[in-house]
């Protein structure tokens, strides 16, 4: 084991770990302010990096260009998704309902995108993924760094829209408590809608780097879906912070085991969750409830 | 002559009875009857082929059902029980030399126990936290199973695990196959119904309604949560031995399936969530539809879509499943004619007097 194998694990684990972070902070901040478990956000990155697939063989628009239709599409995706199936849901078993109805959307875009596609793995290729530039003695490619100001630029844009906007004011407090953010006068449903369209639209932006990185097809949306639920468990359910934390750390712990066993990496990922767990079961950064409403 | 035109009322006769049990909630005699005699009629192997899957993720689903539908604890990992039958059906029978054939069908239980023994850790894990954690950390020590499977030696890797080759017929193989999955539905659902009528059971149920209030009423809600996990985990892992025996051979992705874990789950939810026939009934029609259409068109794909939409459109217009939509239909109307021949009584009352 050297030391430039560790410094490459590091390097990568903190680029690509950011994008994992973003694409975890959408599914956490649905969960924070809807008691939603978006598990089809795994087949939505998915779709995501397929518009772009798609807009860059048939159209030739650049990768990062191309964002400007994704994002906005899989908004709207988002706020149908919303409209037609989750707003309506109700009631104490919402929670667990709201897992199997996005699992069945989630069913329904993988068939849709295997039809449409096929299942033969596809991969975005543009100059800047083959292309690397050398740092503390590593090459880096440079979608890695594009991707890390990609995630940067987007999650400080949420958080100034969080921290810094009435909006987000009314969406702080729905995530403290939805009852009594009603009860001050703030529309949660409206809320709730922009939300989970923000959610699901830093997808794109993930699906886009997501794909320059890793072979995908429809069924890639599996793996990812339960790393990116690992990583919002971890960093404790609905908060933001620690979906950034806990996804940076997960994927440079497993960037970092993977030097020394490839095969064991993925398993690392998994083992630290059952781990922290067991030890604190809130999660890093997760309240603890003392009911379960 | 006459007796030749009166026989066509026989199945109608027939259809009436059935209705007339079920609706006596005695539905479970004439579908007893019908899966005993099926295999005996339908003699084309591709049928009882299908016929042999819907019965394994009937008792699946039944017994996921008796934990995650009474208890409320959605788990979404019950793929790692299935999967643990099926290794455990392998490994033995490959490593005790067994002959292939019927003597195999012993370790079918020893695959339940397997994933029974397995269940208790995770469960012990999984079940300290609440709820929505719980499902998310089912799915994740999923994986961790799926993971082992692949990366460990002994398990053969991604290249799997060839059993020993049964050489029956091809025209009865199923058979034998058939009626062991029978007999585990019949396990699981008489099982599945004494724990809903015991103590145990209105445990779970109060569980599900208020966990805090059940812990402050003296349910030891951590020991029945626990025992209730490890018990559905058995029939799960009788199937998964099963299915390995029936295959002859087996691949970690197949028998550690992510889709198997949300398919048990979205059966039971289609039919009804929590009563003993929901599972039942949804996986009858999503299995043996799926079966169909993979048979039929070899895609997949198409069969991804369906069964999504089938679901989204059922959860939106009956929340509750079928079972239960059809179940306060039919209670309904009972009542409303019950309370059209009260309110006649009345009004005649009101006349006389």
């Amino acid at each position: 084991m050297n030391s430039t194998a560790l410094i490459h694990a590091l390097v990568d684990g903190v680029l690509i770990g950011s994008i994992y972070a973003l694409m975890a902070t959408g599914l956490t901040l649905i969960f924070g302010v809807m008691d939603i478990i978006n598990v089809a956000q795994g087949a939505l990155v998915i779709l995501g990096a397929y518009l772009s697939y798609a807009l860059s063989v048939h159209f030739h628009i650049d990768l990062f260009v191309g964002l400007l239709i994704t994002v906005p599409t899989l908004f709207v995706v988002g706020i149908v998704i919303h409209w037609a199936f989750l707003g309506r849901l109700k009631g104490p078993e919402k929670t667990a309902m709201s897992i199997l109805v996005t699992y069945a959307i989630s069913l329904v875009i993988e068939g849709a995108l295997n039809m449409i596609f096929s299942v033969n793995p596809v991969a975005l290729t543009a100059w800047y993924v083959t292309k690397s530039f050398p740092i503390f003695g590593i090459y880096v490619p440079y979608i890695n760094l594009f991707g890390f100001i990609l995630a940067a630029v987007l999650l400080s844009a949420l958080y100034f829209m969080l921290y810094r906007s009435r909006f987000g004011a009314s969406v702080r407090a729905s995530l403290a408590d939805q009852t009594a953010a009603a009860l001050v006068g703030i529309n949660v449903n409206r809320v709730s809608t922009i939300c989970f369209g923000i959610g699901v639209a830093v997808t794109a932006a993930g699906g886009m780097v997501y794909g320059t990185t890793t072979v995908f097809n429809a069924s890639t949306s599996y793996d990812l879906i339960s790393r990116l639920l690992v990583i919002i468990v971890l960093g404790g359910m609905g908060s933001l912070g620690g979906a950034l934390v806990a996804g940076i750390a997960m994927v440079t712990v497993e960037d970092l085991v993977n030097v020394w066993s490839p095969t064991w990496a993925t398993l690392s990922f998994f083992l630290l969750l059952v781990l922290v767990l067991s030890i604190r079961p809130q999660g890093l950064f997760g309240k603890q409830t003392s009911r379960v409403a | 002559m006459l007796q030749m035109k009166k026989l066509w009322r026989l199945p109608a006769i027939a259809i009436f009875a059935v209705l007339r049990l079920i609706k006596q909630n005695k539905w479970w005699l004439p579908a007893i009857a019908i899966f005993a005699v099926f295999p005996l009629i339908e003699k084309n192997p591709e049928y009882q082929t299908i016929a042999f899957y819907t019965l394994i993720f009937m008792a699946a689903s039944t017994s996921w059902n008796m934990f995650s539908g009474y208890s409320g604890y959605v788990a979404l990992g019950s793929g790692a029980f299935y999967g643990t039958g099926a290794y455990t059906m392998a490994l033995a029978s490959i490593h005790w030399h067994m002959a292939a054939g019927a003597a195999m069908f012993w370790l079918v239980p020893l695959g339940g126990l397997l994933a029974t023994l397995i269940a208790i850790p995770i469960g012990w894990i999984a079940l300290r936290v609440r709820r929505h954690t719980f499902v998310v950390i089912t799915i994740a020590i999923f994986f961790v199973f799926q993971l082992f499977a692949i990366n460990m030696s002994f398990t053969g890797g991604t290249a799997g695990l060839n059993l020993p080759f049964i050489t029956w017929n091809n025209s009865y193989y199923d058979i034998p196959f058939y009626y062991i999955a029978f007999a585990i539905v019949l396990f699981a659902v008489v099982l599945s119904a004494s724990v809903r009528r015991s103590r145990f059971g209105l445990q779970l149920l109060a569980i599900r309604d208020d966990e805090d209030r059940a812990l402050g009423l003296g349910v030891k809600v951590s020991a029945v949560k626990l025992t209730g996990f490890a018990m559905s985990a058995f029939a799960i892992g009788m199937c998964g031995a099963l299915y390995a025996m029936f295959q002859g051979q087996i691949y970690p992705q197949f028998v550690f399936d992510p889709l198997f874990d949300i398919s048990i789950a979205l059966m039971a939810f289609l039919g009804g969530f929590g009563t003993l026939l929901g599972p039942l009934l949804g996986a009858l029609v999503l299995e043996s539809m799926q079966q169909y259409l993979t048979v039929t068109y070899s895609s997949g794909s198409l069969y991804l879509i369906l069964f999504g939409a089938l679901f989204l459109i059922v959860i939106l217009f009956m929340p509750q499943g079928v079972v239960v939509y059809l179940r306060d239909r039919w209670t309904k109307k009972e009542e409303r004619e019950r309370a059209a021949v009260i309110a006649n009584e009345v009004a005649f009352a009101g006349d006389s007097a």
